[in-house]
């Protein structure tokens, strides 16, 4: 297997999701390549050879400071024809979904998306992609090379093995198309935290509550872990929280790392709304409350007890 | 200005994939992909009164498509071009964006509109590939869209907030369900839809060969189904004061903090 | 204890009657408007569309679109529920020389038949009443055969508006013009979104409302053309699912008794019902008089419990629930029929004006029949040309149904469910005379008291309720989501109640409601109109159940 790990970046870091794909690839055996596309991105070189890069390429330019995808393409067209790789790997983001499908198009090759699994079975190549609302898992493959995958989010967690990259620099060539879209303003991260979508963590508040007033304690918890606030339709349908942020049949569809469901039932309309979270955590003081008959964790008690308390010790760990 | 929005036609009820076949289980109901009513939504917005924009719905499914194509019709679009051929069923991404892009190639519209994902695969891709292979700049993620003088500038939601790009027509354009509440159907709407022009076309009127659509046209394939691994007991425990720490403990273990 | 009618919902039929208010080049001109894609509706549609391809003079005249049915679910079926086992002679003389039986979506000819008396833990098969034989007959699901009814109206030139809502009869001088469809994309409070549509006049040459149980506009027509009949209506809450099964079910099951109670006091009127659908499913339902008393009632929770009994839990071995839903039945009969069928622009057929034989426990044939014999009438009035809005052109009508085997039917069985309120044995005594004398004996016809003029007593009733295990039992909620219900969170409640109501009231509702929608709170109920299935059974009980915005609701596919 000769893989490309295509290494998303952000303000001078490279981000979390690409290493842990690069260290899955480096697992999966041979030298790993990555690429990273940029402008003044040599510094992050060496980072992506600690997280198991042999050979890390380097397409460093002006035209490519921008975060956007169709430049990226062509860059890593152009790689993948002159070195043959078999295979090419992308943690998804926003820009990189972009990527990888116009990278599809541009070499006919198979990309399968939403994996949070990929192995080696008989020689070839599976991936594992939930659907259908996570209700099912499907083994996927590819026909012919390269094999194009977009790993989902906070699926593999990066593994420092401290080793050091051979580094290239590619010459950029880009097509005209490519450069047509422009950035007029790049955005900053938000000040009000991740919107629900894109949260890794969510903590979620529900009628147990017992009050407007205290989704403090949801926004507190939510911000000591970094996550966004969500809630459910009985609480938004009597007003306490903004629909935006409503989690469920009838509102949005989310799958975080960690979902903290606080004072929710968790009947079904809620269920299908957040049952793709990787961990669910759920405080109840109903024994017989739904959501403890899938949560990973359920813990019977007071909310107003746990949850402060919840905070103070998440906000410690992460001082220290 | 010609605007083409390619929509998808997806099982109305709870999807099921069918084991047999390894697809998804197209039986049943069939209605327009809701994230393609914000696409059908913004075009309108975007001709306006103008008596000589024309808004044109492109999309690959079978015949039976047509019945759910119709409710874009009744919105207000002027047209619906329906790719529709059997050699095309099981069409991957590869496949399916050759295919929509020899549709578009022959439609040539200025602007081209997708939704935010498919209700069934999930698959929020393809236009990066469509826009690839007609070679226009895209914008995706688009949460507010504004053309004037042959440029467009979309605000283009992220991981890290709103980055705002601007780009010449013609172009391809993805929006977001923020972007717009699609319109309901006026009565009048609906009974006039079925007089607009519905046009089905095939793989051979659109010049595609036969072995770039379907499963030969296709670089991927779908081995097996199954269930998701069970999520595991749910721990239980009843809250003796250290609730708090357990819960922080187990978190550690499952490396969720 | 309180009775439901002392608390009636805030709701005066007149706001349902108006005369046409858009500027007339706005008014969408049909020939004729059909409310309501059931069999009844599109029976009617079906029919029409036939006469016209024979007369395309008559069909000229009715313009650019001579045949509309106007549904309000998402499709025609989405709000259809029934058993059912249909019997065939009406779909046979509609389709006459142009489908056959074999051509029709039903599940197979009933071919073996029994009745149970149940207790808790016994099964007493007991020969199958007179009304009730079955033979000849097919077992269907009704939003299966509305669909197929549906694209065969189509075939003939109706035009099928779904999504779309009839929230006003458009009355002017005395005559019926039309319908007004509800306005789509208003807010919690009534306030305009951005995607505001509103509704629009619907004028038509002649309307038939064939809107099935609790019709909206049924009941405003009544009203306002003084067609009362001489009984109020009454009605049974019908909640049912569908199972894939691991063997097949080969005959069509009835059961009486429990989880019933049969004391007179208790007014708990009903049974069950068990039909085989093809190889691999069944359907099973619990129907109960909206008469009875307990408030600790709940229908949901009593077919629960039904699936727990030995006779039951055997079929459902190994199988899987796949749908459910919930419905109300027009109970009255012949004596609350409407006095008369049409007014002025107006028919009214189906369930609407309460077809229903509750004995046999058959309506689709009749909503079929007198959909059909609406159509010919209608015709009729538009071939001679005449004013079809002049009092007594559509009279007609009422002549054909009058010597229908629908009236036949209907007289000969029409004080059976009365005497049930009598208790079961009684009744059932009653019941028996009634059959062997074809009706006429008692003599005489009984009286029907509103559902909403029970009083309510309190029995510990819910004890017995099972805990769902999410296999065979289900909670009230998972079963909504299971009837595909996407109604809009914030769309305006379609139910009136008043809310400050006793405990016991707000009890009753919240158990009577299978979909969850009430809930009891400080001084009163508290409802989230986004649960509705839109049964009815509200209406029968004190509250009002008025059209929700077109599109949402119940999806059902298999009911």
């Amino acid at each position: 297997m000769s893989t490309l790990v295509f290494l998303e970046h952000h303000e001078g870091e490279l981000q979390k999701d690409s290493l842990g794909v690069l260290g899955k690839a480096d697992q999966l055996g041979d030298d790993v390549a990555a690429l990273i596309a940029g402008s003044g991105v040599e510094g992050l070189a060496a980072q992506a050879g600690r997280f198991g890069a042999a050979k890390v390429y380097l397409a460093d330019d002006p035209a490519l400071e921008a975060p956007l995808p169709q430049p990226r393409v062509d860059v890593a067209a152009d790689l993948v024809r002159r070195h043959g790789f078999d295979t090419v790997l992308f943690g998804a983001t926003v820009l990189t979904a972009d990527v990888a499908a116009g990278l599809a198009a541009r070499l006919d090759a198979g990309l399968n998306w939403d994996l949070v699994d990929l192995t080696e079975e008989d020689g070839k190549l599976v991936g594992k992609r939930p659907a259908l609302d996570d209700t099912v898992y499907v083994d996927v493959g590819w026909k012919g090379e390269p094999r194009l995958a977009l790993i989902r989010t906070g699926t593999f967690e990066p593994v420092e093995t401290g080793g050091e990259a051979e580094v290239e620099q590619v010459d950029v060539a880009l097509e005209d198309f490519s450069t047509q879209a422009k950035m007029i303003e790049q955005a900053h991260e938000e000040s009000e935290g991740p919107s629900i979508e894109d949260a890794d963590v969510i903590v979620a508040g529900g009628r147990g509550l017992g009050g407007p007033e205290n989704f403090a304690l949801v926004e507190e918890l939510a911000k000591a872990l970094g996550g966004a606030v969500a809630a459910t339709r009985a609480v938004v349908d009597a007003g306490w929280y903004p629909y935006s942020t409503q989690v469920g049949q009838t509102g949005k569809t989310v799958a975080p790392r960690l979902y903290i469901a606080v004072g929710i039932s968790g009947a079904i309309q809620h269920k299908v709304g957040m049952q793709g979270s990787n961990v669910i955590v759920a405080i109840n003081k109903d024994p017989n409350a739904p959501i403890f008959e899938y949560a990973d964790l359920g813990v019977v008690g007071d909310l107003h007890q746990i949850v402060p308390k919840l905070t103070e010790l998440v906000r410690q760990r992460r001082a220290a | 200005m010609k605007i083409a929005v390619c929509a998808k036609v997806v099982p109305e009820q709870a999807r099921r994939i069918d084991s047999e076949t390894k697809r998804l289980d197209r039986s049943g109901e069939q209605a327009l992909n809701p994230f393609d009513a914000n696409a059908v939504e913004e075009a309108l917005r975007l001709k306006g009164d103008d008596a000589d924009a024309e808004v044109v719905l492109v999309s690959l499914g079978p015949e039976r498509s047509l019945d759910a194509l119709r409710k874009a019709l009744a919105m207000g679009a002027d047209r619906v071009v329906l790719v529709s051929d059997e050699a095309a069923a099981g069409s991957d991404l590869v496949a399916s964006s050759y295919t929509l892009a020899r549709a578009l190639e022959r439609e040539q519209p200025e602007l081209v509109l997708f939704g935010q994902q498919a209700n069934d695969s999930d698959g929020a891709v393809m236009w990066a590939a469509v826009a690839d292979r007609l070679r226009r700049p895209l914008i995706s993620q688009v949460a507010e869209l504004t053309v004037s003088d042959g440029k467009l500038r979309g605000k283009r939601q992220t991981e890290f907030g709103y980055d705002v790009i601007e780009a010449p027509l013609p172009a391809v354009v993805a929006v977001s369900d923020a972007i717009n509440e699609p319109r309901y159907p006026s009565l009048k709407g609906i009974m006039g839809a079925k007089k607009k022009p519905q046009e089905t076309v095939s793989l051979a009127d659109l010049g595609v060969e036969a072995d770039r659509a379907g499963e030969p046209g296709s670089r991927t394939e779908v081995y097996a189904i199954g269930e998701p691994p069970p999520r595991g007991e749910t721990q239980r425990i009843d809250d003796d004061g250290s609730g708090a720490e357990k819960i922080v403990e187990f978190l550690l273990e499952r490396k969720a903090l | 204890m309180t009775k439901p009618s002392e608390y009636p919902p805030p709701f005066d039929v007149s706001e349902a009657i108006a005369p046409p208010t858009d500027p007339e080049d706005e008014r969408i001109e049909v020939g004729v408007a059909i409310v309501g894609a059931g069999p009844a509706g599109l029976a009617c549609a079906i029919r029409l569309g036939q006469l016209l391809e024979a007369a395309p003079t008559v069909a000229e005249r009715l313009g650019e679109v001579p045949l509309a049915v106007v549904e309000k679910g998402k499709q025609p079926g989405s709000h259809l529920l029934s058993g059912a086992v249909v019997n065939p002679r009406a779909l046979q003389r509609l389709f006459a020389g142009r489908k056959r039986l074999d051509d029709m979506p039903f599940y197979g000819p009933v071919e073996e038949e029994s009745v149970y008396f149940l207790t808790s833990n016994r099964a007493v098969r007991i020969p199958t009443p007179p009304t009730m034989r079955n033979h000849g007959n097919r077992v269907a699901s009704l939003a299966q055969l509305g669909r197929w009814l549906a694209e065969q109206a189509e075939e003939v030139g109706a035009t099928i508006l779904p999504e779309t809502a009839a929230t006003k009869l458009l009355v002017d001088h005395g005559r019926v013009r039309g319908i007004r469809t509800g306005d789509k994309g208003r807010g919690r409070n009534g306030e305009e979104l951005p995607n505001f549509e509103p509704g629009a006049d619907v004028v038509a040459r002649i309307t038939v409302l064939a809107e099935g149980t609790q019709g909206h506009l049924t009941g405003a027509a009544i009203d306002r053309f003084g067609l009362e009949g001489e009984n109020p209506q009454v009605w049974a809450l019908g909640v049912k699912e569908v199972w894939r099964v691991a063997r097949p079910l080969r005959r069509v099951i009835h059961t009486m008794g429990w989880p019933l109670r049969a004391g007179a006091k208790y007014r708990e009127f009903g049974g069950s019902f068990i039909y085989p659908m093809g190889e691999d499913m069944l359907t099973l339902g619990m129907v109960v008089g909206l008469d009875y008393r307990d408030v600790e009632l709940s229908v949901h929770d009593l077919l629960q419990e039904l699936k727990t009994h030995r006779l039951v839990r055997r079929l459902l071995e190994g199988g899987e629930r796949i749908a459910w839903g919930a419905k109300t039945i027009p109970e009255g009969g012949f004596l609350s029929l409407p006095k008369r069928l049409h007014a002025p622009g107006i028919l009214l057929a189906g369930d609407g004006p309460g077809f229903v034989n509750v004995p046999a426990l058959k309506g689709i044939h009749y909503a079929i029949e007198t959909g059909t014999l609406a159509a010919e009438a209608a015709f009729a009035a538009l071939q001679r040309g005449e004013a079809v809005g002049r009092p007594g052109a559509l009279a007609s009508y009422d002549a054909a149904v009058r010597q229908s085997f629908v009236w036949r039917d209907l007289e000969q069985v029409r004080n059976m469910r009365q005497a049930f309120g009598r208790g079961f044995w009684l009744g059932g005594a009653l019941a028996g005379a009634m059959t062997a004398s074809r009706g006429k004996f008692p003599p005489g016809d009984a009286r029907t008291e509103p559902d909403a003029d029970q009083e309510l007593i309190r029995t510990d009733r819910a004890r017995s309720y099972p805990a769902p295990d999410g296999k065979l039992t289900f909670d009230k909620l998972s079963s909504v989501f299971l009837s595909g219900n996407k109604t809009r969170d914030d769309a305006p409640s379609h139910i009136r109640v008043q809310t400050k109501v006793p405990p016991e009231l707000a009890e009753l509702w919240t158990r009577m409601c299978p979909a969850q929608v009430y809930e009891p709170t400080e001084g009163g109920v508290d409802v989230t109109a986004s649960n509705c299935v839109q049964c009815g059974a509200i209406t029968a009980k004190g509250g009002r159940l008025t059209p929700a915005e077109g599109g949402s609701g119940p999806e059902y596919t298999l009911t």
